[in-house]
């Protein structure tokens, strides 16, 4: 059984249709990599398996279990198995770099204040910002917060784990070690993870599977490799970064 | 003249149908507005009793309404129980009535004007701060992320504000009621050279307790409706600044309305 499974999923704002169909399976402690142009709908796509997002039609299903059925409290025990980066990071500027990571530690469980601080600590130092605990999110650049907000989605040491955007904003070097993180996470942890980038080079590094977003649905999907062979036209625009093509931009 | 005249011919009916239009819509929004704000108050009362209880957030609450709201609140009423001593006393003298003035005042106050004031006052100070921090925290994904983070933004946010307002209100307005009194009382005594002694025995001669313990019951509830109204303005903010500063604005003019509405039905039902 998939460890996460999109069945012919549609959902839309007002008359804006922005699913129509998404089928898609991720296998457990697999690491899916979704493309596809900006405003596609991909962060629409993945707010469906935290239960942010309610499907209009189709289903979403989650280590067995269908999303939009379960009660409140049910969805909150999934959701102490998942781990979400946004793509703004949506820290919470209220509180300090510390207390956003310890967030979840803090509110959730009954660990020891002290437990927390050194967990905090370790995934700081995991992203690349140890002893910024005390800082406020509003002292940060724009990638220091998506490193916080990744650590705050560590933090919950998950099974799964939502990955929006995890690199833009990051110089190269940054970007390849946090590549290099989510990596380890799944070779080390196990955890099954669904990124979402622009950047294939990333996308090559990171993926077990890459699949495309397009006009509401998933047209593509394979390894790595077979995404650097394949034909299809929508995709080697989409890789080769070219402005002619079937993909209109306007 | 003439084309002036076709003018003012044409332009009531083009601005009546537009002015119908705008009031149906603003209606229904009333009603939309109504119906969450409902459920948001029925999803907190539920809220509010199961644990954990979270005491440090309803105390830092507690605080902020207080602290933001006590400097406006001394001062409105303070002013607010001088007016009313000032009017009642040009009034009462021409039938040489002047010793009412002080029941007037202590009446009038701790009934109505202390609980009503105040409530107007945190609406316009705390609810319209709710709904501008809840908006930015809604339209940055904050709350998104509380949710991914299993916690329920319901019991986190809405659950503090709404304990602390609840019992932050009715402390409030016993503060106001007494600064009203001494307001009318400075007036009444520096200004009308009323005997001070006669003035503070009719303050208390007329005041029951019941009157005080009204006042402060009616304050529970403007507590209860600012913190709610700040609340659900905040989590319906659109996108961007300009949403979030409606909210505010929003917040601030429904629990005023709802706070003079109500007030009526409360007194009504008290007595
Ligand atoms: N809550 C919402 N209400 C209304 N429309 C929305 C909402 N969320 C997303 N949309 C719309 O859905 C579309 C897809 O948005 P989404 O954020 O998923 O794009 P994306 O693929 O993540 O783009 P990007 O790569 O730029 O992040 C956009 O047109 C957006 O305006
Ligand atoms: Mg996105």
């Amino acid at each position: 059984m998939a460890m996460i499974e999109f069945h012919e999923v549609h959902k839309s704002f007002d008359d804006l249709a922005v699913l129509r169909g998404v089928t898609l399976e991720v296998e457990r402690g697999d690491s899916l990599v979704v493309i596809g142009t900006s405003g596609c709908g991909k962060s629409v796509l993945i707010k469906h398996i935290i239960g942010l997002l309610r499907p209009d039609r189709g289903r979403v299903v989650v280590a067995g279990q269908v999303v939009h059925e379960l009660s409140e409290r049910s969805l909150n025990e999934l959701r102490r198995k998942l781990g979400m980066l946004f793509q703004n990071a949506a820290l919470f500027d209220s509180m300090t770099v510390g207390q956003n990571v310890g967030f979840f530690l803090r509110e959730q469980t009954r660990l020891k204040p002290r437990v927390i601080a050194y967990r905090v600590a370790e995934k700081l130092s995991l992203v690349g910002l140890p002893g910024t605990e005390h800082l406020y999110p509003a002292q940060l650049s724009g990638g220091m917060r998506k490193r916080v907000g990744l650590a705050r989605a560590l933090a919950v040491e998950p099974e799964i784990l939502l990955y929006d955007e995890p690199t833009t904003g990051l110089d190269p070097i940054r970007a390849a070690a946090i590549n290099q993180l989510i990596v380890a996470m799944r070779e080390q942890l196990a955890v099954t993870s669904i990124a979402i980038t622009h950047d294939m080079q990333s996308a090559y590094t990171i993926a077990d599977r890459i699949a495309m977003l397009y006009e509401g649905a998933i047209i593509f999907q394979g390894t790595p490799d077979e995404v650097r062979r394949t034909e299809q036209p929508v995709v080697r625009q989409f890789i080769e970064g070219s402005a002619v093509g079937p993909i209109a931009v306007d | 003249m003439e084309r002036n005249a076709s003018l003012q011919m044409q332009q009531p009916r083009g601005v009546g149908w537009r002015f119908v239009g705008s009031l149906g819509a603003g209606l229904l929004r009333l009603c939309g507005s109504c119906g969450s704000i409902a459920h948001l108050w029925l999803q907190t009362l539920r809220q509010s009793v199961e644990p954990p209880y979270r005491l440090r957030l309803i105390v830092k609450q507690m605080e902020l309404v207080g602290v933001n709201s006590l400097p406006v609140v001394l001062v409105t009423t303070t002013f607010t129980g001088m007016v009313l001593a000032l009017q009642s006393y040009i009034a009462f003298r021409r039938f040489n009535a002047e010793t009412l003035v002080a029941s007037v005042v202590a009446l009038s106050i701790t009934r109505e004007l202390g609980p009503v004031i105040t409530g107007l006052m945190v609406a316009g100070r705390a609810g319209s701060a709710m709904a501008a921090e809840i908006g930015t925290m809604k339209v940055t994904e904050q709350i998104d992320a509380l949710i991914s983070l299993a916690t329920n933004p319901v019991k986190y946010l809405v659950v503090p504000r709404f304990l602390a307002s609840a019992v932050v209100l009715p402390l409030l307005t016993i503060i106001a009621d007494l600064v009203g009194i001494v307001g009318g009382y400075i007036v009444a005594v520096y200004i009308f050279n009323s005997n001070p002694n006669v003035y503070v025995r009719n303050t208390t001669y007329m005041l029951e307790t019941a009157d005080v313990y009204t006042g402060l019951a009616k304050s529970v509830v403007f507590g209860m409706m600012v913190s709610i109204v700040g609340c659900a303005e905040g989590f319906h903010a659109e996108e961007g600044a300009s949403g979030v500063g409606r909210a505010a604005t929003r917040a601030v003019v429904f629990a005023s309305l709802g706070i003079l509405i109500s007030d009526y039905f409360l007194t009504a039902l008290f007595y």
